[in-house]
């Protein structure tokens, strides 16, 4: 019977040229089992090794910074400004939360409440800086809400404070400015983007379980969003800047990717 | 399209483990560094959300193609009980026949319908770790982030477990490595033809 090709686009219209496998038959067949798999394996080892070499490659590099750079922008589309991130009962609060930051607890450095001050800069029409006192005076909200640490662990938090958005308008910032930046008392820094910050469960936090947070995860201030990684949330802040320059941060720089929505 | 996939796969494969190192789900179980690829977490999950794009690209083109084509009903169905207890009958005696490397017996008609549902699952549970909170509808679905996260990691697994065999099952009939370089040989259309 006629033999028709299948109708694969990648197959030549004349159909393969069934030669060249004809001549490499007895070849083919004479080829060792043994010696195929260990050719395999060596060949295996070699892109490992090459592999090594690529990754530190500078134009590699590049590329990946460009696309981590273009999923940055996928994520901003992905964003969904009034969705919700999932909440939990007060009963599945873990307590103490979880530490984290770029050194270990026993290095944290407890900051003084009362001589502790919240500057603020950039795009912002009341720029005068706040006190403990006034930033805990202000109407808080609770939610309680997963925690996602970059590295893959997470737990449910109940963490208080004033909306983001809210403090944002009363001090008059300009909200449509492109991003909201963070310095801290520990020299973090970090920054987000404005549809984050103005995302309903996005607030400045100033308790944990209803108490004051305690010195290791950012007595006085800190920041407590739900749409973001762990590590995309400051803490002990010190300064708010409202800007449209990109301001990177800390982990940021070091290569972890800038939007790290969740 | 399968060298694409095979490039794609063996990166991710290797930056998931190195991901995975920071976070470990089972205690025992730690990739050796050499293992993996991106040198640190940092480095690991740019390469891993580069290649994700590779994978759901040409991902989605072969699956388009694959139905498009009628290349998935042809090669991969019907799969027939009779034929698959033959097959692994066969196999046990030694006696089973590689002689058209065009047609999958039964036993390769089912490991490929279950990689590539594997490798759906796989993107389902990889896009419910990446965004827990923004495809959240998803993530339920897997039950908790960890549980998103263990069917991500039991995913890879079979994923492995299906490249192992699968490999070696290709060293094995050499005929084959040929028929992927060169394209394959031609094939009838007529199904009624086509088995001895």
């Amino acid at each position: 019977m006629p033999k028709t090709p299948s109708p694969s686009i990648f197959r030549p219209a004349s159909g393969v040229d069934q030669s060249m496998l004809a001549e490499h038959k007895a070849l083919l067949q004479e080829i060792d089992r043994r010696k195929v798999l260990r050719g395999a394996v060596s060949l295996g080892a070699l892109t490992m090794l090459t592999g090594c070499n690529v990754t530190r490659t500078d134009s590699v590099q590049s590329v990946l910074k460009l696309i981590s750079q273009f999923n940055d922008k996928v994520q901003e589309l992905l964003f969904r400004p009034n969705h919700l991130a999932p909440t939990f009962s007060e009963s599945q609060v873990v307590k103490p939360p979880r530490f984290n930051a770029y050194y270990d607890i026993e290095d944290m450095v407890p900051l003084d409440a009362a001589k502790w001050k919240l500057e603020l800069a950039g795009k912002i029409k009341d720029k005068r800086s706040w006190t403990a006192q006034q930033i805990y005076a202000l109407p808080e909200q609770e939610w309680i809400v997963r925690h996602i640490c970059v590295e893959g662990w997470d737990y449910i938090g109940q963490w208080s404070g004033v909306n983001l958005r809210e403090f944002l308008e009363r001090i008059g910032a300009d909200l449509t400015a492109k991003y909201v930046s963070f310095k801290c008392a520990d020299d973090y820094y970090g920054s987000i983007d404005m549809a984050t910050a103005l995302h309903p469960q996005t607030i400045l936090a100033t308790r944990y379980a209803k108490e004051p947070i305690t010195d290791p995860f950012g007595f006085p201030l800190r920041l407590r969003t739900a749409t973001k990684l762990g590590f995309k949330n400051p803490k002990w802040i010190t300064e708010i800047e409202v800007t449209n320059q990109y301001r990177g941060g800390y982990w940021e720089d070091r290569g972890f990717n800038w939007f790290s929505g969740i | 399209m399968h060298w694409t996939n095979a490039l794609a796969m063996i990166l991710l494969i290797g930056s998931g483990w190195e991901i995975y190192n920071d976070e470990v789900i089972f205690g025992w179980l730690h990739f050796p560094h050499w293992m993996t690829i991106g040198g640190g977490a940092e480095g690991a999950l740019q390469w891993h959300f580069a290649a994700m794009w590779l994978l759901m690209i040409n991902g989605l083109c072969y699956l388009a193609y694959g139905i498009a084509t009628g290349r998935f009903r042809r090669k991969l169905l019907p799969v027939s009980p009779r034929e698959l207890i033959a097959t692994i009958r066969d196999t046990l005696r030694f006696k089973l026949g590689h002689d058209d490397i065009t047609h999958y017996n039964p036993v390769q008609k089912l490991l490929y319908i279950g990689v590539i549902l594997i490798i759906i699952v796989q993107v389902l549970s990889g896009l419910a770790v990446w965004k827990p909170v923004q495809f959240s509808e998803l993530a339920t679905l897997f039950g908790s982030f960890q549980g998103s996260r263990l069917v991500h990691f039991i995913g890879m697994a079979l994923i492995v477990g299906f490249l192992v065999v699968h490999v070696a099952l290709a060293l094995i009939v050499p005929k084959t490595i040929g028929a992927m370089l060169t394209g394959g040989p031609e094939v009838e259309d007529d199904d009624r033809h086509s088995r001895e």
